[in-house]
């Protein structure tokens, strides 16, 4: 299975890697990725478990990943802490992508690519055909977000994890999140600059609708490819989040449309109404495109 | 691989099963407790007992109590009480 740089990740559903009713039941709810954990969700106790759980989920369920519908990322131990017997478990199956805990360095990065390599050649894959996603929970993740985006081509995105984070700040999180302005803004520059995704953070008052709504809200003029979700009532309040009004949309058509007369026309100018369109106005016509398609309102 | 200890993987909750594994001289017998056990006991029993075939395992006295597990879940819990009950660690080339 090769990844794709360029799709929707709105939402990112973690699902514990030892619950077998989740791993189960997780792709009918329609998050754009899931992430089963191996990480902090699972008992030290249970690592072996729970890794053999998810090896055998990935080798029966289909959760969508082989057709595009759903990206499926398994999070995995630190290297020095069980993360290498992770990627033993799961990679040569070819059927996931892997998220890097507390990503520092792009060091951290280079070390666990340079595994997954060596996994890949043993399971005859070929070699940079497992994806990756660094998440970055540390001030010194931050400073370095920049080169950790750009440390390999198998990177898909950059995710905050924000509980971490703040606690290396010695702050604590806030409905507002003014703690996380500089982290977010930088994690967001990093992604853009490096052509992959950025994930915002979970949002883990699951009852508080309100204050997940208006962080959605944040997150997305921000310019965040989407957040992470903890409970499945999240994925909806945040898909209508991202959806573009109807209004949007019809202006989105109308400059897809003047691009392809255009094109019919072998200009290279694309005009609409009078007005000269430049490609950036393209590029967000069809990002709004896609937005409406996932919702189903084209 | 053989089993020299009793070892337990699972849990009781909804969709899970819980397995115990315990040395025997010969054979694998398999005690299932499971709601499901007429429409899927064979089904289940089946799993557990080509699972620890393909460990190489010949011998084991298995206890099961089933809440509804798929047979990913059956398969992933008897080889995590097997590598427990044999106190050896996964090799991934090996297992099924």
């Amino acid at each position: 299975m090769s990844f794709t740089k360029d799709r929707l990740r709105r939402t990112m559903l973690f699902i514990p890697g030892n619950n077998p009713g989740m791993l189960r039941d997780c792709h009918i709810y329609g998050a754009d990725c899931i992430m089963l954990d191996l990480e902090d969700s699972v008992s030290i106790y249970e690592k072996d478990a729970a890794r053999l759980l998810v090896r055998s989920a990935l080798q029966s369920m289909d959760y969508g990943q082989q057709d595009g519908r759903t990206e499926v990322l398994v999070r995995i131990n630190d290297l020095k802490s069980g993360g290498l017997t992770d990627l033993e478990a799961v990679v040569p199956l070819g059927k996931t992508l892997i998220r890097l805990p507390k990503t520092e360095t792009p060091n951290d990065v280079l070390e666990c690519e340079a595994e997954i390599s060596r996994l890949e050649k043993a399971a005859g894959l070929e070699v940079g055909s497992t994806g990756m996603m660094a998440a970055i929970e540390s001030a010194e993740g931050i400073l370095n977000a920049r080169d950790i985006a750009k440390a390999s081509q198998r990177l898909v995105g950059i995710a905050l994890g924000a509980e971490d984070y703040v606690t290396d700040l010695k702050t604590t999180r806030s409905a507002e999140g003014t703690e996380l302005l500089f982290g977010r803004s930088m994690l967001l520059h990093a992604a853009r600059a490096a052509g992959i995704a950025a994930i915002d953070c979970v949002y883990s008052n699951v009852n508080d609708e309100e204050g997940l709504v208006a962080q959605a809200k944040l997150v997305h003029t921000l310019g965040f490819d989407g957040k992470s979700v903890i409970n499945p009532r999240q994925i909806d309040p945040i898909h209508q989040v991202f959806t573009p009004t109807q209004k949007d949309i019809e202006k989105a058509m109308a400059v897809i449309a003047a691009l392809k007369e255009a094109e019919q026309k072998g200009s290279g100018v694309i005009s609409l109404g009078g007005r000269m369109v430049d490609r950036p106005v393209v590029k967000r016509a069809l990002y709004q495109l896609e937005l409406a398609k996932a919702m189903r309102l084209i | 691989m053989k089993i020299i200890k009793t070892a337990v993987a699972g849990t009781m909750e909804s969709s899970d099963i819980m397995i115990t594994l315990s040395p025997a001289a010969e054979g694998i017998s398999i005690d299932l407790d499971s709601t499901v056990k007429e429409q899927f006991g064979g089904q289940i029993c089946a799993v557990i007992r080509e699972t620890l075939q393909k460990m190489g395992i010949t011998a084991a006295e298995v206890s099961a109590v089933d809440k509804g597990a798929l047979d990913c879940t059956v398969k992933a819990r008897t080889e995590a009480a097997a590598l427990r009950a044999g106190d050896t660690q996964a090799d991934w080339e090996g297992l099924p």
